[in-house]
């Protein structure tokens, strides 16, 4: 792609955008700009060199080689089956029924804290994760991270063996080690010892904590976590006094201002927040209310493409235009507004509806902004009468909240003072995320004995004489709080696969017990809590429920005044940088999971990298462009970054996202990316001014899939604003028709009589977030192909979510369309299939049968939706046994040569309709449910039978908003999409 | 020197190249196809030996134990189960103790080591058959897996063959039976198959199904 970006000239795109009349949706600049490369890449059914065999010299060698594999493959043809065993139980364990799956719940953790799941299991394999439908925090879906959490426990990668100084040692040995140099302490009451961990809401671990420190009083507990909201914490304390922790009630807001937040994609309750705010803009028939969105942002995310208002501002601008904002809606500050006219303009309108909506309105800060913001925020969401009903606190979720950076600091002079004799590192990779100033790699070595608990061998416990394997969340006992404080007693779904201990195993090191097990710690813990003869069954409940009834914290009302203005960071001209949690991979701490790394970014789609995000207008002010190398130079650090050109990012600033350029990770995450964190110090963790950008004139490519299977200026994406909706219903169908029935010279198409499978998905509830991406990997088997593969257009996504831009580069309108197989009654792959490998069935399901595919590719060329994939290469791991454990048996693991796509989940749908037959019974609605279907946060994919006139899908299909993608085409396609509707002020809009 | 070969011969030898050559491509095909429905390639009618020398005729045929007591989840699982150690050991730890036929049961007992039974009917991966939903439309265990009652060590008695499938997939009412019937031995229906067949079909809303989706996905 590299040469794409050359001939890109921002004068011609304004140009071009003015001319155009209507709606103008685009996909990158390089489409907008119309460049002679895009042109190309566009036109190739799949791009660069996807189709050419690269490696071969020429004819004869072609000849050569097709000869002796017509040959082999001739002789292949002739072997017998291998003869298989059956290894049966010898004691068949309770409830097992073999094939068919067993559902246990448990929760999954990200930064402490929790968030409800189901795990399935087959035969004692987890194989997929899906959401607890009864869990607050969940309510079924899931996030990304929460989804792609079972190759984690599968990774090759994670450290299998107890080690010192790289021996193989013996849990036993370094008990003997640990427990003499715990002797050393005692007399001094620890105080040589240091104990580093992640945050934890853990109240078992809070308590055993608290065990240790009274057995060790002089010993210090450190917290860090890099990206754990420390701006969150503090600004609680900033405006409440202390430590408070927030919930959000999207269900109650109906104008919703977003600072930097990207509560729809990321944080604690994401998916909670994403379901109440997507329920609040459902337009349906003659229901046309929607909750109005305002984001102001740093950088683009999730949340400011469903905004109805986006407002790019560079990160120095932030404190103070919501200083001026909270001095206009009465909450206190002082600052009259700055900036420019724009600016005044849009916060005038937006002071006016949020005045206008007391009690209904919202203030949300995002997680990595100053806590000056976020008590500005709480003190808004006071003054506008919120709290209580938008808005609600309780206390904190971790067991023991500390400013986690001055925590780490005073380790860090500890460490310097030459006072840590015992240092022990429980989870995180500090090493890797701490901030660039405190020089831990080089000051880690002054603690004499380090002991490291950690589930990679990673950075950190390079630089530690012990390591200790931890087990991984699916393979110990454990509890958590979610976002509300909702407490989940989580169970193990498998024994640990590398003889590792959890923290609450470890912590029993310090005590006189040292191998206590993690559930009779976890046990021993909860029976103090509910005395009484019924704790038995309390406790089968809380496991079997995956959360303890009635844990939630209570809600407490805390008000806020606005804290004292610091002064205002004047940005001086500078260019700035502003550091963001990757989506996906977070702190880096998923940095070696391959669907995670080959997932698209939600907005530069971007996989397997991280990048420079900068504007168009600041890369051409630099003189850089997509995919030139550079150095990103601030104080004293310095690292090569490559450049990408993102639309909507504020000028002047450079936005970057941590967790990638890990050097010990594993195979699939060492070398990708660059670590942006030797750029954040402890004093700028969210953003700095005096950045320096110097082209080093290397080109480094970038894996982006946001121009692959473009789809060349029809009316794909459809939206509105509501009040188009409300004077004309039917816009989104008058855009382009299906022929009507009767137009072909073929017989009119079989009537489909019995079940008519169809889907719909609903673009103003889709996020953009992914999550339906994994799930779909996750249950269907899909091979990770990796970054050269993806450069190559060969990624093997069965449903894509292809993000479309509206309006000018500078802010554009961003929209979500997840394109999975349309299953088109006519479908255009069934045609020019030459051995029918993929056809159709009486429900209407386009069939694609692996075991016929000769791989001629014909079907992709002829699909108008670019949904097949092509194993090219062997993409699926055959060799990996820990991987293989993963693997979902009720589907086919694809080999190379095998076209393949999404299937609307037979595996799914054969499951329900042979219980249903049983049963002597229809398939009720909502009994099948596709992967990506129950993993969607907000609801926006609906799957069931068209033919049932009571079905959720078939009212969906009726709706007026309702349309066919490409329908024009007469491909008849069974997934259809509801136009995407909008909210925006109609004063903002007019100026 | 007259010509040996007349000029005919041209022509002649012309035909028996292409005919030799048709021949062969013939007859190397029919012996694939012959190779290929051989109970070489599809094990059809191939006796397995077993790590332990379980006789079907003797438990399901002599003593009438019922499929199900062994094959627990036929009828609610894609599987029919092979069954645990501690099924052949409800009987055994009474019966037969100091058998030496059954040392390696008792030892997989005492050792919590599965028996490795070797598969007799084996379909490819690509292929998902569910046990439950035919048992419960009325095909009987025989009509695949043949008189297991009189089978001393048990075979595959049909080919598994996907035309073989289809046979009953396109015409269900030559093999199906009423339910009562499914567990049974040796069934004879009282009428016409092709008459029983007909009702049942329409009596128990059974399906031909033909789509590919039905066994592969």
């Amino acid at each position: 792609m590299s040469e794409q970006n050359q001939n890109l000239d921002l004068a011609s795109i304004r140009t071009r955008l003015d001319a155009a009349r209507g709606k103008n949706y685009w996909r990158s600049l390089d489409e907008l700009a119309a460049t002679e490369g895009f042109q190309d890449f566009l036109h190739r059914e799949f791009p660069r060199q996807a189709s050419e065999w690269e490696d071969v010299e020429g004819r004869r060698n072609f000849l050569k080689l097709m000869g002796a594999s017509l040959a082999l493959g001739g002789l292949s043809a002739c072997t017998k089956q291998p003869t298989e065993v059956i290894m049966p139980y010898v004691n068949a364990p309770e409830a097992l029924v073999p094939g068919k799956p067993l559902f246990y719940a448990t929760a999954f953790t990200v930064s402490g804290i929790a968030s409800g799941v189901l795990v399935e299991s087959h035969m004692g394999r987890p194989t997929k994760v899906e959401g607890n439908p009864e869990h607050p925090a969940s309510l079924g879906a899931t996030d990304v991270m929460t989804q792609a959490s079972v190759l984690n426990l599968y990774d090759p990668d994670r450290s299998q063996t107890l080690n010192f100084l790289g021996e193989i040692r013996s849990y036993s040995s370094f008990l003997a080690v640990f427990k003499e140099a715990l002797e050393a302490q005692k007399p001094k009451g620890g105080a040589g010892i240091r104990i580093l961990t992640e945050s934890f809401t853990s109240p078992s671990v809070a308590e055993q904590m608290k065990n240790v420190m009274t057995l060790f009083p002089a010993a210090k507990w450190i917290q860090y976590e890099p990206l754990g909201g420390h701006g969150t914490r503090a600004g609680s304390k900033l405006a409440f006094g202390s430590y408070a922790n927030t919930v959000y009630h999207f269900d109650q807001a109906d104008v919703i201002l977003s600072i930097d937040s990207d509560f729809l994609g990321s944080g604690p309750g994401g998916v909670r927040y994403a379901r109440d705010f997507s329920d609040k803009r459902r337009v349906r028939g003659s229901q046309t209310s929607m909750n109005r969105l305002y984001a102001v942002e740093t950088t683009p995310s999730n949340t400011g493409a469903k905004a109805d208002h986006r407002f790019a501002m560079a990160p120095s601008q932030v404190a103070a235009f919501v200083r001026g904002l909270a001095a206009q809606v009465g909450a206190g500050g002082d600052a009259a507004p700055t900036g420019r006219e724009t600016q005044t303009k849009w916060m005038s309108a937006l002071v006016k509806d949020l005045q206008a909506h007391r009690g209904s309105s919202l203030v949300v800060a995002g997680q990595g902004q100053t806590p000056e913001v976020h008590a500005l925020a709480h003190a808004m969401n006071s003054a506008l009468g919120n709290v209580g009903k938008t808005v609600t606190f309780t206390d904190p979720l971790e067991a023991n909240p500390v400013d986690q950076v001055e925590s780490l600091r005073d380790l860090v002079h500890d460490l310097d003072a030459g006072t840590v004799e015992l240092l022990v590192i429980l989870g995180g990779n500090p090493v890797f995320t701490a901030p660039a100033d405190f020089d831990l790699k080089d000051k880690l070595a002054r603690a004499k004995l380090r002991v490291r608990l950690g589930l990679y061998e990673d950075e950190t416990s390079d630089l530690c004489q012990w390591h200790i394997p931890e087990t991984d969340s699916l393979e110990s006992w454990g509890d958590a709080r979610a976002y509300d404080g909702t407490v989940t007693i989580m169970q193990p779904l498998i024994a640990p696969l590398y003889q590792g201990r959890s923290i609450n195993e470890f912590l029993n090191a310090f005590t006189e017990t040292p191998e206590k097990s993690g559930y009779d710690s976890i046990r021993d813990y909860w029976t103090k809590q509910k005395p009484g003869a019924d704790f038995e069954a309390w406790w089968k409940r809380s496991v079997h429920d995956g959360m303890v009834k009635d844990s939630a914290l209570p809600a407490k009302t805390l008000m806020a005044k606005a804290p004292p203005a610091s002064p205002i960071e004047n940005g001086g001209g500078g260019l700035e940088i502003s550091f963001h949690a990757d989506p996906y991979i977070y702190d880096g701490r998923f940095a070696n999971n391959g669907w995670l790394q080959e997932l698209p970014r939600p907005m530069s789609r971007l996989t397997w990298d991280n990048a420079a995000l900068m504007s168009p207008a600041t890369a051409q002010k630099l003189g850089v462009d997509t995919e030139d190398r550079v150095e990103l130079k601030l104080g004293g650090h310095s690292v090569l970054a490559a450049v990408y050109m993102q639309p909507g990012q504020p000028d002047n600033s450079v936005a970057v996202h941590v967790g990638f350029g890990r050097t010990r990770s594993g195979r699939a995450g060492n070398g990708a990316g660059f670590n942006a964190f030797r750029l954040r110090t402890s004093y700028a963790p969210t953003f700095a001014t005096g950045l320096s950008v110097r082209k080093t004139g290397e080109r480094f490519p970038l894996a982006q899939t946001q121009h692959h299977s473009a789809m060349e200026g029809r009316a794909i994406v459809r939206s509105a604003p509501v009040s188009e909706y409300i004077s004309k219903p039917e816009f989104a169908q008058e855009m382009s028709e299906a022929p009507p029935k009767g137009l072909t010279i073929y017989p009119e198409s079989f009537t489909y009589t019995g079940y008519k499978w169809g889907m719909s998905i609903d673009q103003s509830a889709c996020v953009g977030c992914n999550a339906c991406a994994i799930a779909c990997q996750a249950e269907n088997n899909i091979a990770v192909v990796g970054k050269e593969q993806v450069i190559h257009g060969r990624e093997m996504h069965w449903i894509r979510v292809d993000r479309y831009y509206e309006g000018s580069p500078e802010n554009p309108t961003a929209h979500f369309q997840p394109v999975p197989c349309m299953h088109c009654e006519n479908a255009p792959c069934e045609v020019v299939c030459p051995v029918a490998a993929t056809v159709h069935d009486q429900e209407g399901l386009n069939n694609m049968v692996y075991n016929r595919c000769v791989g001629t590719r014909y079907c992709s060329n002829n699909c108008p939706y670019k949904v097949r994939r092509f194993n090219f290469l062997l993409f699926t791991d055959w060799e990996t046994e820990s991987v293989k454990l993963q693997k979902n048996p009720d589907v086919t693991v694809r080999s190379r040569g095998v076209m393949e796509k999404c299937t609307y989940c037979i595996q799914r749908i054969n499951y329900a309709k042979i219980a249903a037959e049983k049963d002597d019974r229809h398939v009720r609605d909502g009994e099948i449910v596709t992967a990506c279907e129950a993993v969607c946060p907000t609801n926006a994919i609906t799957f069931g039978d068209e033919n049932d006139p009571n079905s959720r899908v078939r009212k969906l299909k009726d709706e007026k908003l309702s349309y066919g993608l490409l329908a024009d085409l007469n491909t008849r396609p069974r997934t259809t999409y509801l136009a995407s509707l909008r909210n925006p002020n109609p004063e903002i809009e007019a100026s | 020197m007259p010509q040996i070969f007349h000029h005919s011969s041209n022509t002649l030898s012309k035909i028996s190249i292409v005919s030799a050559v048709l021949v062969l491509g013939a007859v190397g095909a029919a012996l694939f196809e012959l190779m290929a429905d051989s109970s070489y390639a599809t094990n059809q009618g191939v006796m397995r030996v077993q790590p332990v020398q379980f006789s079907h005729s003797h438990h399901a045929g002599s003593m009438g134990i019922d499929c199900r007591y062994c094959h627990t989840s036929v009828e609610n699982a894609a599987f029919a189960n092979i069954p645990p150690t501690k099924t052949c050991m409800n009987c055994h730890s009474q019966i037969w103790t100091n058998s030496r036929e059954l040392e390696m049961v008792r030892a997989s007992f005492r050792s919590d080591q599965s028996i490795p039974w070797v598969k007799v009917h084996d379909l490819p991966d690509f292929v998902y058959f569910n046990h439950s939903i035919h048992v419960k439309k009325g095909v009987g265990c025989e009509t695949c897996h043949g008189r297991i009652d009189q089978m001393p060590l048990v075979y595959q008695k049909n080919s598994l063959e996907m035309r073989w499938c289809l046979d009953c997939h396109r015409n269900p009412e030559k093999y199906v039976r009423p339910p009562s019937e499914v567990f049974t031995m040796g069934y004879k229906p009282q009428e016409d198959q092709l008459v029983m067949g007909a009702r049942l079909v329409k009596e128990n809303h059974i399906q031909k199904l033909e789509n590919c989706y039905t066994c592969h996905r």
